[in-house]
């Protein structure tokens, strides 16, 4: 271990236990630490300390975007770019415009909300030092981590790994930067 | 089964009342483990591929042959050799158009409705149904690319600047479709995918303790990375949120635009306002049909009865019912409108389709969807798998011929008696349209090779384990702990 560690892994059997360490964890006052787990847990997100996720408002912003290019590619090719009267029908209104700019709103906040994911998530990223424990895999299936990062103002070794180890936590391992 | 009498901290008025206790339905029987959930679903992918998937793999590709000879044919000799002439222009295309498309509809409506409802049961089936909405928008595509006649034009359709400096004329329903289906299609993909990326990384770890390199590398891929990261999934549950939220108004928009097509022109038996939500209804309809058609061979194959357990499909079924139910008002009320309108053309149209020239059509309509679906009022009949089965081979067929019966019999039989005809497929359309089957078949079936058919994680999510209180959570709310 000669080279700084990216930080402390712990393993935890259980949905109960992870929930109970991670509110512990939250309240020791870590700040660089994280839970992977296989599936989402509800009220995870409270005992990690999480705020509520950006994403929507990435997403609000997809939805404007693409509402306002359907009324203004509907009004641009119909009332401006080329003018054509068809069926003495106005060249441009709201109401001919909206469906097409309704769908557009669907179809652009779809993309800013998966783009936004993957942006404040920080993905793609497919090497990162938890990927490289080897026990990693079991994350994926059936048990539960807590990992605390080094660069984290509170970490100390010691402590950290006395922490994880009271609030149950096994095969306390130190992960490769 | 989270219910209990642990009273404490809650309002004394809740030991007067007593609460009804609402068993919460089980949703991965046997009290399965998280690992056992892996095994199950990706020991499919790893297994061995089994000899009953090649022979269907030979015939649907047998079978979708049939389109591409059909629109070969078509392409090399012109839209003439389909079937259909004056009085009736659209035809074959456009009932197969709006059949595919309503079928993808159900795919939709369990993953984002439901998911806004928070019907958990919707886990074990979202996954095959996205991706029959996905094979179903391909089929459906189909149709209306090819009968634009010149295919090398379709792109006409779309507002790319052209020598003619013409753009779409926008105020035609016709174009607005353009825009409903090519968002539903990419919307459903990227619905489809978001939900998949978890088990990819699941496969991508799982093939790499295997050796197998190469399908790690391109599972692994489209895992962009995941790690099982609460952080990701907090902002992944909100984006998985958000897709749901935006795709519940899709769904009723496509087919509110699809029906469109109809109820913005003049036509006796096209132009009504019952069309918007009489078709959504439908579509759900053929759409849960499609559903139990795909799921209950899949759970028998593949021994799923754990996690498609009989409450799965009684919950279909009786969705089954309800839209069929809606679908057969829409019915009775088209035919008290005609009366009630004193529109002597209106009311021809509809007593021209139940008695005319395509009574037969009409009458197999009404049986299959108006009929079948009664049924599932008896649980005897839901709790009979392959009679369940037959049954929704039932409501598909009537499904398609309801809009062979709206499309045909009112362009056959409009105003004018001099200008009435009589259509009839071609072989190169009966092909084509027989041939998207195989197509359909051809993609499901790579799909159930290659791609967990169930989310994992959310399988997952749904099971006692996943319970941070250990099933002794809100004792207020007494049938859910989330």
């Amino acid at each position: 271990m000669a080279a700084p560690s990216y930080g402390l892994i712990a393993t935890f059997d259980t949905a109960p236990e992870i929930y109970h360490a991670a509110a512990q964890v939250r309240d020791a006052g870590y700040k660089n630490w994280d839970v992977i787990s296989p599936c989402p847990l509800h009220g995870l997100d409270a005992a990690m300390g999480l705020k509520r996720s950006i994403v929507p408002r990435i997403s609000l912003a997809g939805g404007i975007t693409g509402f306002c290019t359907g009324m203004s590619l509907i009004w641009w090719t119909g009332a401006y770019d080329y003018k054509l009267t068809v069926g003495g029908k106005p060249l441009f209104s709201p109401m001919f415009a909206f469906p097409v700019s309704y769908e557009l709103t669907i179809l652009f906040t779809a993309f800013a909300t998966i783009i936004g994911m993957f942006i404040v998530n920080g993905l793609p990223r497919h090497h990162h030092p938890v990927l490289k424990y080897d026990q990693i895999k079991r994350g994926l299936d059936d048990r539960f981590f807590i990992v605390i990062e080094a660069r984290d103002p509170r970490f100390n070794l010691a402590n950290t790994s006395a922490l994880l180890a009271k609030l149950g936590g096994t095969g306390i391992k130190e992960l490769e930067a | 089964m989270a219910a209990h009498a642990d009273t404490a901290g809650h309002p004394a008025i809740l030991d007067e009342v007593k609460p009804a206790v609402l068993p919460r339905a089980i949703l991965v029987a046997n009290n399965r483990s998280f690992s056992w959930i892996t095994e199950k679903i990706c020991g499919i992918i790893e297994g061995k591929t089994p000899v009953w998937w090649w022979w269907c793999f030979a015939v649907a590709c047998f079978v979708a042959s049939f389109t591409v000879a059909g629109l070969t044919y078509l392409v090399a000799t012109g839209v003439g050799v389909w079937g259909h002439a004056n009085p009736v222009n659209w035809a074959w295309d456009i009932v197969n158009f709006v059949f595919w498309i309503g079928i993808g509809h159900a795919g939709t409506l369990i993953s984002a409705i439901l998911c806004l409802l928070r019907q958990k049961w919707r886990t074990s089936i979202n996954r095959a149904a996205e991706a029959m909405t996905i094979f179903a928008v391909v089929c459906a595509a189909i149709f209306p690319v090819f009968h634009v006649g010149r295919i090398w034009y379709a792109w006409f359709l779309f507002p790319i600047p052209n020598s003619n400096y013409i753009w779409q004329n926008f105020r035609s329903p016709l174009e607005w479709d353009v825009f409903a289906v090519s968002t539903y299609g990419t919307v459903s993909v990227l619905f489809w995918y978001i939900g998949l990326i978890p088990d990819l990384a699941v496969l991508r770890d799982r093939f790499e303790a295997a050796g197998n390199k190469l399908r790690s590398f391109l599972y692994g891929l489209f895992a962009m990375g995941w790690r099982g990261s609460n952080r990701h999934w907090s902002n992944y549950e909100m984006a998985y949120l958000i897709l749901a939220g935006i795709s519940t108004p899709l769904v009723l928009s496509v087919h509110t635009i699809v029906s469109f097509d109809f109820a913005v022109s003049l036509l006796p038996g096209w132009h009504t306002t019952i069309f918007p939500p009489y078709f959504v209804a439908g579509a759900i309809f053929s759409g849960f049909g499609m559903v139990l058609t795909l799921m209950l061979p899949l759970r028998a194959v593949y021994h799923l009865e754990d996690l498609i357990t009989q409450y799965h499909i009684d919950c279909m079924c009786k969705i089954t019912l309800a839209t069929g139910t809606i679908v057969g008002y829409a019915y009775a009320m088209e035919f008290f409108i005609a009366w009630y309108s004193a529109n002597p053309y209106e009311g021809f149209t509809f007593i021209n389709r139940a008695f005319g020239p395509y009574a037969w059509a009409y009458w197999i309509m009404i049986s299959c969807n108006v009929i079948t679906p009664q049924f599932f009022w008896f649980k005897k009949v839901r709790n009979c798998t392959w009679f369940v089965w037959v049954l929704s081979i039932f409501v598909n067929v009537g499904m398609w011929f309801e809009r062979f019966v709206i499309i045909v019999t009112s362009l056959a039989r409009d105003f004018l008696p001099s200008s009435w005809g009589y259509y009839s497929p071609s072989i190169v359309e009966i092909f084509t349209f027989f041939g998207t089957f195989g197509v359909f078949s051809v993609l499901f079936l790579l799909f159930i090779r290659f791609l967990p058919i169930m989310p994992m994680a959310e399988l997952k999510a749904v099971t006692p384990q996943a319970d941070v209180h250990g099933g002794h959570g809100d004792p207020a709310s007494g049938q859910e702990t989330h």
